[in-house]
C-alpha cells in the first residue's frame, strides 16, 4: 500500500456516516486478520477486507470507495462469524458498496450490471425472469455470449422458461422502487 | 402427527434454473404430513442485488411478501432458498427490534408489515419441528453405496444473529438428517466454504475457481455426491462443473444433488418426481442402487454371516501379523 499522508486525507464525516449507516462500531477492530483469513475472496481483493478496516478508521474515504474489494465481497458472512470483536464486517462492507454507488464510484462495472439487470427485471415482473435478466447483461455489458454455452443444457431440462411470469402486483413492486428513488433524491 | 401448515416461499430460482428443488420439497413434505400455503402473488426477495442498493429497500422488497403471509394467518413461513430467508430474516429482525427502520420499509409499501412472521428454513423445519426420528420413520429405501458431503453454502447458518439456527461453524442439520434417513455422509471440512455465490455471470472464473476447490475437497472427505440446500450452490457445482473442468483442467464429475431428493429417494419416491432428470450431472447410478430396506437387512445379514465364517477360520497372515 502507498503511505498515507494521515494530516491531509483523513476524512472524519465519513468514519462516522459509515459507522451511522452500518450500526456497526469499526473503530473496536485491533487488526487481528481473523476476517482476512477466512475471506474465501481475499486472493481477488485489492485491499484484504481487515486492511479495509484500517483504511476505514483512518477515514480514507477515496482510496475505500474507489476499491475493486467492497464489489468483489459477496456477503459470506464469514469475516463477521468470526470478528472477535463481535463488529458486523460484511455490513460494514455493505454499507460501503451501498455509499460507492451512491456516490457513483463503480471500479467493478461488471459486477454492478449484472445487480442492476436482476433489479430492472424484478421491477418489470415482480419475479426475476431469470433468461430475461442474462441477456439483458449480456448486452450492456458487451459480453454477448456470457454463459451462452450453458443455455443448451438448461433449455433441455425444461428449467428455463423464455417468456417472463408477470405477477397481478407487479406494480406494486414498481411502486417500491420509485417511492424508494423519490425518497433518495429529497434526502440528496 | 399433529396438523401442520406452513406458508410455503418458494422463490424465483425455485420456478426457474432450481425447479427439482421445488419438486423434492413438496413432495418430502407431503410424505412428512405438512401442509404447505403458497402466499398469493409473491414477489422476488430482492436477494443480494437488493442490498447493494439501499438496506430499507431491500428491507421492503422483502416485507412486501412477509406482510402477505402475515394477512394468511399463518405463524411461520418455509423458505427453501438461503438467499430468500436470509433476506426476510433481516427485514423481520430490522422491523421488529428498531421501530424507525420498521417505519421507514413501511413507508415503502402499500401494505405495512407489523412483525408476526416466524421465517425458518425447509432445513430448519425438518429437525425442530418434524424432528429426527419422524423424519426417519418414513424410510423404505436405502443407497448402499452412497457417500454425501454435505455442503451448506455460506449463509444458511450465518451470521448466528440472523440464522438463529444450526452452529456457524460446523453444521450438522443436514447431516443429521440425511443420517437419519440411512445415508453415509463423509466428514467434509468445506461445509460452509463460498461456492462463488451470485458471480456466475459477472466473474465467472472466481466462480469456477471457488468451486473447483469444494468439488475437490468433497472428493478427497471420500465423498460420490454433494447434498445442497441452495440453489445457488447447486448451479454453481452442477451446471458450472464442465466449466469448471475446462478453465481448471479438471475432470470432476460428481452428482450435486438437493438434500431433499436424496430424503426423498429413501422414501421411495419416483426419481421423476423429485427431479432427478433435471439435474446436469448425471445421478443415475445413485438411483439404480437404490434397494429396499428389508434387501438392505438381507445384505448385512449375510455380511456378518461371512464375517463370523472367516473369525472362525482365521487366514494365515493374520495370525503372522498377530506373531510381530
Ligand atoms: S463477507 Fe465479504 S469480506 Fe467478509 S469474508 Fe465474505 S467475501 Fe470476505
Ligand atoms: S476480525 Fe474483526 S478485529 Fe480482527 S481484523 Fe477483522 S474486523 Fe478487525
Amino acid at each position: 500500500m502507498d503511505a498515507l499522508n494521515l494530516s491531509t486525507s483523513i476524512d472524519w464525516a465519513f468514519i462516522d456516516k459509515v459507522a451511522e449507516e452500518s450500526g456497526g462500531t469499526p473503530s473496536l477492530c485491533y487488526q487481528c486478520g481473523n476476517c482476512t483469513a477466512g475471506c474465501p475472496y481475499t486472493h481477488y481483493f485489492d485491499y484484504p477486507v481487515s486492511q479495509v478496516m484500517r483504511l476505514l478508521q483512518m477515514g480514507q474515504k477515496e482510496t475505500i470507495l474507489s476499491s475493486k474489494a467492497i464489489w468483489l465481497c459477496a456477503t459470506c458472512e464469514t469475516c463477521t462469524t468470526r470478528c472477535p470483536c463481535e463488529i458486523d464486517v460484511a455490513k460494514i462492507m455493505d454499507t460501503l458498496r451501498i455509499i460507492a454507488r451512491r456516490e457513483n464510484k463503480i471500479s467493478e462495472k461488471d459486477v454492478k450490471l449484472f445487480y442492476d439487470s436482476f433489479l430492472e427485471s424484478m421491477k418489470a415482473h415482480g419475479r426475476l425472469f431469470e433468461m430475461g435478466t442474462l441477456m439483458a447483461y449480456n448486452l450492456k455489458s458487451g459480453h454477448f455470449l456470457a454463459d451462452a454455452e450453458l443455455g443448451p443444457k438448461v433449455m433441455q431440462k425444461g428449467k428455463v422458461s423464455l417468456f417472463p411470469k408477470n405477477i397481478v402486483g407487479k406494480d406494486k413492486v414498481a411502486k417500491i422502487f420509485t417511492r424508494f428513488q423519490e425518497k433518495a433524491k429529497k434526502h440528496g | 402427527m399433529a396438523d401442520r401448515e406452513y406458508a410455503y416461499y418458494s422463490g424465483c430460482s425455485l420456478e426457474g434454473t432450481a425447479v427439482e428443488y421445488d419438486m423434492s420439497m413438496r413432495e418430502v413434505f407431503k410424505a412428512l404430513g405438512l401442509t404447505l400455503r403458497e402466499p398469493e402473488d409473491w414477489s422476488c426477495c430482492g436477494s443480494t442485488p437488493a442490498h447493494t442498493v439501499d438496506h430499507v429497500f431491500a428491507a421492503a422488497l422483502a416485507a412486501r411478501n412477509l406482510s402477505i403471509i402475515e394477512k394468511m394467518g399463518t405463524q411461520t413461513v418455509t423458505v427453501p432458498c438461503p438467499s430468500c430467508l436470509s433476506a426476510f430474516k433481516r427485514a423481520h429482525l430490522g422491523m421488529t427490534g428498531d421501530e424507525s427502520f420498521k417505519e421507514k420499509v413501511n413507508d415503502l409499501l402499500d401494505e405495512p408489515y407489523n412483525g408476526g412472521v416466524n421465517p425458518k428454513s425447509t432445513l430448519q423445519i425438518m429437525v425442530e419441528d418434524i424432528g429426527l426420528e419422524a423424519v426417519g420413520n418414513k424410510v423404505t429405501h436405502a443407497l448402499p453405496d452412497l457417500v454425501v458431503a454435505p455442503y451448506y453454502g455460506c449463509i444458511l447458518t450465518r451470521p448466528p444473529e440472523i440464522a438463529q439456527f444450526d452452529d456457524p461453524e460446523n453444521p450438522m442439520s443436514m447431516d443429521n438428517i440425511l443420517e437419519a434417513v440411512g445415508v453415509r455422509v463423509s466428514p467434509f471440512a468445506f461445509k460452509l466454504e463460498c461456492c462463488g455465490a451470485a458471480f456466475g455471470v459477472p466473474k465467472r472464473e472466481m466462480v469456477n475457481q471457488l468451486s473447483s476447490k469444494v468439488l475437490s475437497m468433497a472428493i478427497d472427505s471420500g465423498a460420490n455426491c454433494i447434498a445442497v440446500a441452495c440453489p445457488l450452490c447447486q448451479q454453481n457445482l452442477d451446471l458450472r462443473q464442465s466449466q469448471v473442468n475446462s478453465t481448471m483442467g479438471t475432470n470432476f464429475n460428481i452428482p450435486i444433488l438437493y438434500f431433499s431428493q436424496i430424503v426423498g429417494l429413501t422414501y421411495g419416491l419416483s426419481p421423476k418426481a423429485l427431479g432427478l432428470d433435471k439435474l446436469i450431472v448425471s445421478a443415475d447410478h445413485i438411483v439404480r442402487s437404490r434397494i429396499t430396506v428389508q434387501e438392505m437387512e438381507q445384505r448385512k445379514q449375510a455380511e456378518i454371516e461371512k464375517e463370523k465364517a472367516a473369525k472362525a477360520k482365521p487366514k494365515k497372515d493374520e495370525i503372522k501379523a498377530e506373531e510381530t
